[in-house]
């Protein structure tokens, strides 16, 4: 947190995007969550995937429950769309606002309490559903909010500040994921942009879930030795399972981007993204060798980042369900409510 | 890179770009801070330190510290460093006692400066606490040399100039006025001086040989005409004026010709607008009072009717750079008489030797200057040195004053046979400004108001007499807006790469996006690769050493930093801290 705004500051050189916005158009208001919490450098990443993808801002909804994590929708895209919802909830108000109007860009911000515990059978079915938002876990092993005391994902034997040790084992949302079906899962990092930009870019241009799991250390109550949700032991067991080049729709690819090893996958927008494999024996196109390879890499304290796996076939919710391309906002009153008598006639079909 | 060394002073001297550019290296911020702190007095002492004559100063200085000042990369406009100056002037009380101490007993040498300027006066300033006996010669019966004679009274009352001078003259200098020295030989000679030192200053105008010039009496050279109104002995012009020249003193020329019965007054300049030597300010000031600016007028020739002068003859020239060398050459495309009643020659100033004698030892070179050594300030005659104008010919009053400060400095060290070429060397002073987990010792939210305007004494009043100084000063009120624009460049972002756990978090709040953790690599490509390419080369890329998590290192583009501290706020491990910058200056008698 700090005490002074951000102050906006004109200076020559200042990067405009393709709508002539800078990248302070895209943010929100002051943070006030602790000095250093990843989840601010999220936040940072999300405001630049934008910038650079040239979306609108008011194109966007921002969806969120409860918790640090859920604080955070306030600190970016501040002319967009946003529902702060219940506890764990946000799964139900995102799967509404899908349905009514698909046309937005949704981006629901959990964290690991929020999705993992109260929330969890809401984020599985979001998950069975494949609804079409770009699912954010800003994961930090603690309850922040309520100092510091284990969420569902701390690590068995990861330690609390005062020294503790947690017993349990954690629930891996990637893991739940991939076992759930979801079509587009990823881990990244808060404290590398360099990785999460990319990761955010292809899950916005993802028509269908996209989970992002990302460390985010909370650096009042778990970065501290022992902890295994800390800038230091993040940075130390990192390992890239696939590097990703996000490629936007006008752009051709490259010769060199096509040479070697690197795999080139559509998204719906008409972007693409390149896959590069890091790990000899990774395929992100595999769902059960992708499972059994995270579990093997987590035993030995690894944590495995990248786009972990995709399916650009899957049909999301509104597909499925046949939903209205139209948003009901833009459909004339009398389509929509077109009066008793036709309601009679329904019910009288059904009877 | 190589990470950024600290150690030494030039690197955070060098991000506070207005006492970097500052010749006497005023501590600009530091007076700003304390003038919005109402510590006028305070204010006064810290240039009074530096640059010797803050009201002075604080009107006609310059201020090469103006378009240097960061906030001209932010929104344009510089904050008013000059006109604030003035106001700690204006404002401050009773700073007497809070001079240099002047030791009852003398340390036994003497010294005779020539010439009553900035220059002079500031070798005695510097040496009179040390114990030295100074002794001023001065031509004319006035203090002040060219500031008094050549700056008009309305924009330099001779008030401001008495009490700066006389702050001086009372620490015990011999001032010896109506005293021209005749003969540098002979002052030698008399052996009455350990060391003398030439604040002469340039004062000839440049004359302009063209048909017609002795024909006529109405003709002038600006910088003998401006010195003969300062005393007096012209209160009038002609009633359509042609001031000849693009320069300060052209300015000048024409604002006083209003004042003494001109009413078409016309500054005509060979060179375009972009070319002219006169500073932006001064210029405006002119255009303001409705003079007519002549732009690419070339002279050729005085008019002369039955022995009257009615007019100046010029080419009317166009500019283009020749493809050969570069140079500017101009082409004649027409002619034209524009008639004046008076002319004013203000095309340069150049110096006057002729009480030095050539064969004492004193050598003169390239376009009869003295040979002056540019770090000792000496002569080839041992214990004769110069500053000011007449060391290396026209530069300004701040520009004396530190000429004034340097030969000082070797005066002292040749009084006392040290070195004079081991230079004490500048040091430096860093103090955290951290008070609480948000406070700081400094305003450091960043403040978008524009500069304010300095008022001006109205069109219909200013020109009734010669004496009313047109600028009015800002009031406690106007310096307290024009206060907060300062960016406090000397509070430094100072970084502890070790304590650095790479959290971004300042990365993410810079409001400038002026910092970056990337891989090392070589400056140029480094500069590209920063989250907003660092293209002012100008500007420094401060490099930490490595940080340790992942061996990136931390880069910052000192650009357009506003040192809003919001980096060392955000950072939850304190590797980044704002520190105060004081620049220790080296005086006479200070160091080995």
């Amino acid at each position: 947190m700090t005490y002074i705004r951000k102050p906006k500051v004109e200076y020559a050189g200042q990067r405009k995007n393709e709508l002539g916005l800078n990248l302070r158009d895209y943010e929100g208001g002051l943070s006030t969550l602790c000095a250093g919490c990843g989840h601010d450098s999220i936040t940072a990443a999300i405001v630049q995937a934008f910038f650079e993808l040239n979306i609108p801002p008011y194109r966007a909804a921002k969806l969120s429950g409860i918790g640090c994590s859920s604080k955070t929708p306030a600190y970016f895209l501040s002319p967009s769309h946003g529902f702060n919802a219940v506890h764990g909830r946000m799964p139900a108000i995102a799967t509404g606002a899908s349905a009514v109007n698909p046309l937005l860009h949704y981006i629901g911000v959990s964290g690991d309490g929020d999705s993992l515990s109260i929330g969890l059978g809401q984020f599985a079915h979001a998950i069975r559903r494949n609804l079409n938002v770009v699912y954010i876990i800003e994961n930090n092993g603690v309850y922040g909010l309520t100092k510091g005391q284990f969420s569902a994902s701390a690590d068995i034997g990861s330690k609390a500040k005062k020294g503790e040790e947690n017993r349990q084992a954690p629930i891996d949302p990637v893991i739940l994921a991939l076992g759930m079906g979801a079509s587009f899962v990823a881990r990244g990092f808060s404290g590398d942009k360099g990785q999460l930009v990319p990761l955010l870019k292809a899950a916005l241009g993802h028509k269908g879930f996209a989970l992002l799991d990302i460390v985010s250390p909370c650096v009042t109550f778990n970065d501290h030795e022992g902890s295994t949700k800390s800038y230091a032991y993040t940075r130390e067991n990192f390992q890239e399972a696939t590097h990703m080049d996000f490629v936007p729709p006008a752009q051709t690819i490259t010769v060199e981007q096509k040479s070697g090893e690197v795999v080139s996958v559509r998204l719906h927008d008409g972007s693409h993204i390149l896959l590069r494999k890091v790990a000899e024996e990774y395929d992100p196109k595999d769902r059960g060798d992708a499972i059994s390879y995270l579990q093997h890499h987590h035993e030995q304290g690894e944590v495995v980042t990248g786009l972990l796996y995709m399916d650009v076939s899957a049909k999301d919710m509104n597909a499925v369900m046949n939903l209205a391309e139209t948003p009901l906002s833009q459909v004339a009153w009398k389509d929509l409510s077109p009066g008793s008598k036709i309601l009679d006639e329904i019910f009288e079909a059904n009877r | 890179m190589k990470p950024t060394d600290t150690s030494k002073p030039d690197y955070f001297h060098k991000v506070v770009d207005c006492q970097w550019a500052c010749p006497a290296h005023t501590d600009v911020p530091e007076y700003i801070r304390m003038i919005a702190q109402g510590r006028y007095t305070d204010a006064y002492m810290v240039n009074r330190e530096s640059n010797v004559f803050p009201a002075i100063l604080g009107r006609v200085c310059d201020r090469p510290c103006e378009p240097a000042c960061r906030r001209v990369r932010v929104d344009e406009k510089p904050v008013a460093i000059c006109r604030l100056k003035r106001v700690a002037s204006d404002l401050a009380g009773d700073y007497k006692d809070r001079l240099p101490k002047i030791p009852k007993k003398k340390n036994g040498k003497k010294i005779a400066c020539i010439g009553c300027g900035c220059a002079s006066l500031t070798v005695a300033n510097d040496l009179m606490p040390l114990g030295y006996e100074v002794t001023i010669f001065e031509k004319l019966d006035m203090t002040g040399g060219l500031m008094r004679t050549n700056i008009p009274r309305f924009r330099l009352p001779p008030e401001i100039i008495d009490q700066e001078v006389n702050d001086i003259v009372d620490m015990g200098v011999d001032l010896k006025l109506n005293s021209e020295v005749e003969s540098l030989k002979a002052l030698l000679d008399s052996g009455e001086f350990d060391a003398v030192f030439v604040g002469t200053g340039a004062p000839l105008g440049k004359n302009l040989e063209m048909p017609g010039r002795y024909d006529t009496e109405e003709i002038f050279v600006g910088i003998q005409w401006l010195e003969s109104v300062a005393f007096d002995h012209v209160d009038s012009i002609g009633e359509k004026v042609v001031i000849i020249g693009g320069g300060n003193t052209a300015m000048d020329c024409c604002r006083t010709s209003l004042r003494l019965g001109g009413k078409e007054v016309r500054v005509v300049a060979r060179k375009p607008r972009n070319l002219l030597k006169a500073s932006d300010w001064e210029l405006d000031d002119a255009l303001e009072e409705k003079i007519d600016l002549i732009l690419n007028h070339s002279p050729e020739e005085y008019v002369i009717e039955d022995g009257k002068l009615v007019g100046v003859r010029f080419s009317q020239v166009e500019w283009h750079k020749d493809e050969k060398d570069g140079r500017l050459k101009s082409k004649t495309t027409g002619e034209v008489v524009i008639p004046c009643d008076s002319c004013i020659l203000a095309i340069g100033q150049e110096n006057s030797f002729p009480f030095i004698e050539r064969d004492i030892g004193l050598e003169f070179g390239e376009w009869d200057m003295p040979v002056v050594d540019k770090t000792t300030f000496m002569s080839t005659r041992e214990g004769v040195f110069f500053g000011g104008d007449a060391a290396w010919g026209p530069e300004n009053i701040i520009w004396a004053v530190e000429h004034g400060h340097q030969a000082a400095i070797s005066m002292h060290n040749y009084c006392q046979a040290k070195s004079m070429t081991d230079r004490p060397a500048f040091g430096m002073n860093l103090v955290s400004t951290k008070m609480g987990i948000h406070e700081w010792q400094y305003s450091n939210d960043f403040d978008p108001v524009g500069r304010r305007l300095m008022p001006h004494v109205s069109l219909k009043e200013r020109f009734k007499n010669l004496d009313i100084e047109v600028e009015l000063g800002f009031s406690a009120e106007q310096a307290d807006e024009e206060v907060e624009r300062c960016l406090n460049c000397d509070i430094q972002t100072v970084f502890f790469a070790k304590l650095c756990i790479e959290c971004d978090a300042c990365i993410d709040v810079c409001p400038v996006n002026c910092l970056t953790i990337a891989e090392n690599g070589p400056e140029e490509e480094l500069r590209q690769r920063l989250n907003t390419p660092a293209l002012n080369m100008e500007q420094d890329i401060y490099v930490s050493e490595d940080l340790p998590q992942t061996k990136r290192v931390m880069l910052k583009d000192e650009n357009v930093c506003v040192h809003c501290g919001l980096c060392a706020e955000r950072c939850p491990t304190g590797a980044w801290d704002m520190q105060k910058f004081s620049l220790k200056i080296p005086y006479a008698g200070d160091g080995a």
